[in-house]
């Protein structure tokens, strides 16, 4: 069983979008309408709102949390982000949305989450644990207690 | 494992020093829940990023903690802002977004920090000593505090930075602690040329090569000159922390952190990366985005400069009028210092604009160029091509000045040749 971890709490549910590369939200995301706009990202042109946003982590400008913190106010965040890795700039974006509009996405580490582009998927993350589940092929589930 | 917590900093989470501190301490100790962190600790400094306006969600955050009764808790100076107050007429933006960026500037200074508006707080008297552990954000700053000062702050940025700064706590995570401070990779300097060594050109570079190597990694550089300046260190970092997300380098024999190369390591076996000169060359060459030839103005300056590097510049300049606009970042109390010394006038009058309390490549202050925009910063290279929509061409300080003057690219290309 893939090793799973909440970095912010929440529930959420969408169509997947998996990318290739790490991105940065700060330069690489249009906060007013959650199209990716770094030109040198694989998925640019993709829109991440209210997606599954599953990447292996986030890359470079610690003003990404600032980025994701105004998706999220303006309704053009993923509805929730899946991490290979922890990520204290995107967690920290989430965590300051819920303090300033008391809403936020959850935030969640997996080592695997086998899901695809456009596989529809729930995600529930809590202090004692995460599930995500995918309708995909192979109804992936990662869930640690 | 949740975080252990102090009675201090419970007595915070309940609002015992006011609204802004209690939501403050909430952003800290969740934090440290996502970092993994066993507990806080104190720190004795802040610098804060925070006060450089990007959107809305910044200036709410900054504005709601000014509104619960925000004061900082240990002292706290402050980055860049978006606006050049010293010379507002340089503005050329958006005057909506300008407002915004004033009231955030504002708000940061209301709670308390220090309006020093400098991305280089390593220049004021006050900086931390080795071994002190501080809360700073800013990339090039971070990696100069851990590197140059041997004082210990993991990668703060936007948000964390003043929460920090308001309860003086962080979490005991990253460089904050022994063993994520020792070298990963071992970076050998292999038949670089006396000449180059000697020159402000290599470390830019270097440093951008070691950014795109290293990723996050801390490195060890075997091979620097002994007398390495803080500058070229500056120039080095802040490049790394660009092109990568380095927070820290060891030089050995020049940082406080590596008298050895065991001391860096921690005597492990680790990853070796060679650079030769061949090698340096091709990351110049992906640093620049054009072909050298015209030349519409000089950025310098970024990180600010240094006094010394703005009495280089004078000297460099002689007598001599610029012939395309050069313009130099310093923060505002280098200036003053300056000032003192006589070297604005002198400067601006052979053409020279100098510009405070922001920079050149996040900021619409530059006049229209027409033309190439030359640089002796990586850094500046590699950020202002996206938000500028300029090109750049990278050279040494020498190299910048004269082409201003001349008023068109002039690179010395014998400096790059094989040892």
């Amino acid at each position: 069983m893939p090793e799973a971890r909440t970095l912010v709490a929440g529930t959420a549910r969408g169509r997947a979008l998996v990318l290739d590369e790490p991105l940065s939200f700060w330069g690489g995301v249009d906060p007013a309408t959650g199209d990716i706009i770094d030109a040198r990202h694989p998925q640019h042109g993709a829109n991440v709102a209210g997606r599954i946003l599953v990447m292996r982590t986030g890359r470079g400008s610690s003003s990404s949390s600032s980025v994701l913190a105004e998706a999220i106010r303006g309704g053009t965040a993923p509805a929730a982000i899946v991490l290979g890795e922890a990520d204290p700039i995107l967690a920290l974006g989430a965590i300051v949305a819920r303090e300033l509009f008391g809403t936020t996405i959850p935030v969640i580490v997996t080592a695997e989450s086998a899901l695809s582009t456009d596989d529809p998927a729930t995600v529930r993350a809590d202090e004692t644990g995460v599930e995500l589940r995918g309708r995909g092929r192979g109804h992936p589930t990662a869930r640690r207690g | 494992m949740p975080v252990e917590l102090t009675e201090g900093d419970r007595a915070v989470l309940r609002g015992e020093r006011g609204e802004a501190a209690a939501l403050a301490m909430r952003i800290v100790v969740e934090m440290a829940g996502v970092s993994a962190a066993e507990r806080l600790i104190d720190v004795t400094s802040a610098h804060v990023d925070g006060c450089l306006y990007h959107g809305v969600a910044g200036l709410e955050f900054a504005e709601r903690l000014v509104a619960g009764g925000a004061r900082v808790a240990v002292p706290t100076t402050l980055n860049v802002g978006a606006l050049d107050l010293l010379h507002p007429d340089r503005y050329r933006g958006d005057p909506g977004v300008a407002a915004n960026a004033r009231r955030q500037m504002d708000a940061y200074v209301a709670m308390g920090c220090r309006p020093t508006w400098t991305c280089a707080p390593y220049q004021l008297p006050e900086r931390p000593a080795f071994g002190q552990h501080v809360a700073w954000a800013e990339s090039n700053a971070i990696v100069f505090c851990n590197s140059v000062l041997g004082a210990r702050t993991d990668r703060y940025g936007d948000f964390i930075d003043i929460c920090a700064a308001l309860t003086g706590r962080v979490p005991l995570a990253g460089l904050h602690r022994d063993e994520a401070r020792r070298a990963r990779l071992v970076v050998t300097l292999e038949g670089i040329s006396e000449r180059l060594l000697a020159s402000d050109s290599l470390y830019p570079v270097l440093g951008h090569l070691l950014g795109r190597e290293a990723g996050s990694e801390v490195a060890a550089i075997v091979g620097l000159p002994a007398d390495t300046s803080e500058d070229r260190m500056k120039a080095l970092g802040a490049a790394a922390a660009s092109s990568g997300s380095v927070a820290m380098v060891h030089a050995v024999g020049v940082t406080p952190e590596a008298p050895t190369l065991e001391a860096a390591t921690g005597g492990e076996e680790v990853r070796e990366l060679r650079v030769t000169t061949a090698r340096l060359r091709a990351f110049r060459d992906e640093l620049s985005t054009v072909a050298p030839e015209r030349l519409g103005a000089v950025s310098v300056g970024t990180p600010h400069a240094s006094l010394a590097e703005l009495e280089r510049l004078a000297g460099l300049l002689g007598t001599d009028e610029v012939a395309v606009p050069l313009y130099v970042n310093v923060g505002r109390e280098v200036l003053a210092a300056a000032e003192g010394r006589g070297l604005v006038p002198r400067l601006e009058a052979l053409g020279v604009r100098v510009v405070s309390d922001t920079c050149t490549y996040i900021s619409p202050v530059m006049d229209e160029v027409s033309g190439p925009v030359m640089t002796d910063s990586a850094k500046w290279a590699w950020y202002a091509p996206a938000n500028l929509g300029v090109d750049v061409v990278i050279g040494g300080l020498e190299e910048c000045v004269r082409s201003a003057v001349a008023g068109r690219v002039l690179l010395d290309e014998a400096l790059w040749a094989d040892a």
